[in-house]
């Protein structure tokens, strides 16, 4: 009969009945695991555009029992602080997730968040990828297989054709190829390049950052990191000429100044305020989409001068938190199969890692439309099994993206000296390499 | 017993109260104890989902927070073990993080003074005698209920640097363009528009309020006296609606000190890391790009996030005595 308890009790049903509702909610979210009928669904998360539509229409018509739920999550740097929270907290992240090549490292230093494809039978895979792709999706002590390569970034030079012959350039790719077999000659081009009043409002190059990551991948096997993932830029004279050279072409005028991948840089591409563009094979999809119908026709591929290299690719994984394991390494094999890699290939350019589609006609004689009818097969092709890889460590991509990157856009814009924005880029990399 | 049932409004004096058998008494009983409980319980039951909100998403984060900021801990490693103070030691060396600081209260400024002001104007008019003057009112609180991520991003195409709207206009003007991110006093600039553009209005719909509340007939007397409108504003609105100042500056300190969205979209979506946005990177962008990108120190995150708690309370302290101070003046 004591009041003093029954109001307890009525508090305590209040607070639970608040609760449950609020639970409820929480819960509501994360639900819609499995489809209806028997049918499992399994969520595919990537950044950019890897071209998966039509492989993953062909994989749902061949698994009926599989639903794909495809996720674009937007660009990398806007999926990779989602990618973190979801395997911190167990849960949120799909069942297969894209993984970059510069993030990957950092993501093979906790293995257990992720799943040994070795369990799932990929063991049989090593022969169909290039042995330095294969490699890489390995931890340290190469126990535990978390990823298989998709595409890999052959290099090459894109160009506007229109702007070269207004400029009095050879237009033909085999001929343009020949005016910079090094990265000496490219800028001595750009130089006659600018010496026309036709294109005075016209850069060269989009930013003195893009020469970094090609030259830095043709001349040396690391960057940032040793293979024992020391910090050792300062000790990496490769990296420091590269960013001279950038920046000398910059106080040449043959810099555009621009900041990749933001809305500027996109206009500059509708605006034809550039004549080159070093191009990995996904870059092509990215500039077709930048420039629009305008710029069909009026872009060429040449050869990249300084011989090959490599520039980015990325890599499918399965979380350990995923519930449906067995569906997703089907989901994954196949778009890191030959027949996914080439849908890959078709969509949006991205070049196969899979041997067997490199091997393909279907690749191997391929053009691109887009691009003048450029053998896209041929040129990126060719320096495909000759690439050197380059270790890149954990932390390659922040320290890119977040310091030397930015700094050295300071410096090509005249808001610091390049020895100021290299000394205070080696530091910030060395604080979060190490910190 | 007899009390309960008394309460219930049966009178005791009644003729001949028709016995009660046993299950109809405890029927009664009950229902008086349900109407007593119903009186007692109802308002904490109608504030309840107020203070659980607040336990669960406010004070719990809170405590929560102040857990963490003395651990090691990375995003992705997990709880490391007890530091002590080791964080907060770490976050006041960090050059990083004054600069942080110097542009939070730089964007403040910068955005406050100026949007007070306005709305003060705006309210002042808005007070008159207009036509549409509902529609008006309700009008300026329209950039308020934007979505804060929509008005960033149509900012930072307006102040993009080499195809912005911003800079088209001044080179129409035939004057240099400015590169907006790229310079301390540009970049705090075209934040505090952002900023000014979604809360001026909502300033000026409370002093409208305040405003309201002051007697006609002061401004009937000030008129008589021969007092201007403009020296009627300042002084005879203002100083009463002081009080409702302080308020909006209370409001506009703890905001201004917690800006996240506008600067992130005025760069694109990307808080960085240190050095890239020395210009105009906030205490809360620093917050996000420690804990989150980068070496995902949870810990150092938190250590910041709680000396940045204290900041607010100190701030919210100095206006708080302020007030009491202008309510003492006021009263005299």
């Amino acid at each position: 009969m004591s009041v003093p308890r029954r109001r307890l009790r009525g508090i305590a049903a209040a607070a639970l009945a608040a609760g449950l509702v609020l639970s409820a909610a929480a819960c509501s979210a994360s639900d819609g695991d499995s489809g209806e009928g028997g049918q499992s669904t399994i969520v595919l998360q990537y950044f950019g555009s890897p071209g998966f539509d039509a492989a993953v229409a062909a994989f749902q018509s061949a698994n009926p029992d599989i639903k794909v739920d495809a996720q674009n999550m937007g660009e990398l740097k806007d999926f990779t602080p989602k990618l973190n929270q979801w395997l911190a907290t167990g849960q949120g992240a799909g069942d297969v997730v894209m993984l970059e090549e510069g993030t990957l490292l950092g993501y093979l230093e906790t293995p257990d968040k992720w799943t040994n494809l070795l369990d799932l039978g990929a063991a049989s895979l090593e022969a169909d990828f290039l042995p330095y792709k294969w490699a890489n999706g390995f931890t340290a002590d190469k126990s535990k297989l978390v990823g298989l390569g998709t595409d890999i970034g052959g290099l090459a030079m894109c160009y506007r054709t229109d702007l070269f012959q207004k400029a009095g350039l050879p237009t033909a790719r085999d001929e343009v190829s020949k005016l910079w077999p090094t990265w000496e000659q490219y800028a001595a081009t750009g130089k006659r390049f600018k010496e026309s009043d036709a294109v005075k409002d016209v850069a060269w190059i989009d930013t003195a950052t893009a020469v970094m990551q090609p030259y830095i991948m043709q001349n040396s096997q690391t960057w940032f990191y040793d293979t024992n993932n020391n910090y050792i830029v300062e000790q990496n004279p490769i990296v420091r000429e590269a960013w001279d050279f950038g920046l000398q072409m910059a106080s040449d005028g043959l810099t555009g100044k621009l900041q990749r991948w933001q809305p500027d840089w996109n206009a500059a591409f509708a605006n034809a305020a550039f004549a080159t563009v070093p191009c990995p094979a996904w870059m092509t999809g990215s500039i077709a989409e930048r420039a629009g119908d305008a710029g069909k026709g009026k872009w060429d591929i040449a050869t990249i001068p300084g011989g090959s290299g490599n520039w980015g690719g990325s890599y499918l994984a399965i979380p350990e938190q995923s519930k449906n394991k067995e569906a997703a390494y089907k989901l994954l094999t196949y778009l890191t199969g030959k027949d996914g890699e080439l849908s890959s290939y078709k969509e949006k350019g991205n070049m196969p890692s899979n041997v067997k589609a490199l091997d393909d006609p279907a690749f191997k004689d391929s053009t691109n439309e887009y691009f003048s009818n450029a053998p896209t097969g041929e040129i990126f092709g060719a320096s495909a099994k000759s690439l050197k890889p380059i270790y890149l460590g954990p932390k390659h991509q922040g320290i890119w993206e977040n310091h030397f990157e930015t700094e050295m856009r300071n410096a090509e814009q005249g808001k610091k000296t390049s020895d100021e924005a290299w000394a205070k880029a080696v530091a910030d990399g060395k604080k979060l390499a190490e910190g | 017993m007899s009390v309960n049932t008394h309460a219930a409004g049966m009178p005791r004096h009644a003729a001949s109260p028709p016995p009660l058998d046993p299950g109809q008494r405890r029927k009664q009983a009950r229902q008086v104890r349900l109407g007593r409980l119903d009186l007692k319980m109802s308002p904490y039951l109608y504030v309840a989902p107020f203070f659980i909100l607040f336990a669960v998403f406010g004070f719990f984060p809170l405590i929560y927070t102040g857990w963490v900021s003395m651990r090691e801990w990375g995003l992705i490693k997990g709880d490391q073990g007890f530091v002590g103070l080791q964080n907060f030691q770490e976050v006041l060396a960090d050059a990083n993080f004054w600069n942080a600081m110097l542009n939070t209260f730089g964007i403040f400024v910068v955005a406050t003074v100026p949007q007070l002001l306005l709305a003060l104007m705006l309210a002042n008019w808005l007070n008159r005698k207009l036509r549409f003057r509902t529609a008006l009112r309700m009008g300026i609180l329209l950039p308020n209920i934007t979505s804060v991520a929509a008005v960033g991003i149509v900012f930072g195409f307006i102040f993009a640097d080499r195809y912005g709207l911003a800079n088209w206009v001044l080179q129409s003007l035939s004057l240099d363009p400015v590169s907006w991110r790229g310079s301390r006093w540009a970049s705090w600039t075209a934040i505090a528009f952002m900023v000014d553009w979604r809360w001026t209005g909502y300033n000026a719909l409370i002093y409208l309020a305040a405003m309201q509340a002051i007697p006609r007939d002061l401004y009937e007397s000030a008129s008589l006296d021969g007092a201007s409108p403009t020296r009627q504003f300042w002084q005879l609105t203002v100083p009463l609606i002081q009080p409702t100042i302080l308020f909006t500056v209370i409001i506009s300190t703890i905001g201004g000190m917690q800006l996240f969205t506008e600067p992130l979209m005025f760069n694109y979506g990307a808080a960085g890391s240190g050095s890239g946005l020395e210009n105009f990177q906030t205490i809360a962008m620093y917050i996000y790009t420690t804990t989150f990108e980068g070496n995902f120190k949870y810990g150092l995150g938190s250590a910041m996030s709680w000396l940045l708690f204290m900041l607010i309370i100190f701030f919210a302290l100095i206006n708080f005595l302020l007030v009491r101070r202008s309510l003492k003046g006021s009263v005299k």
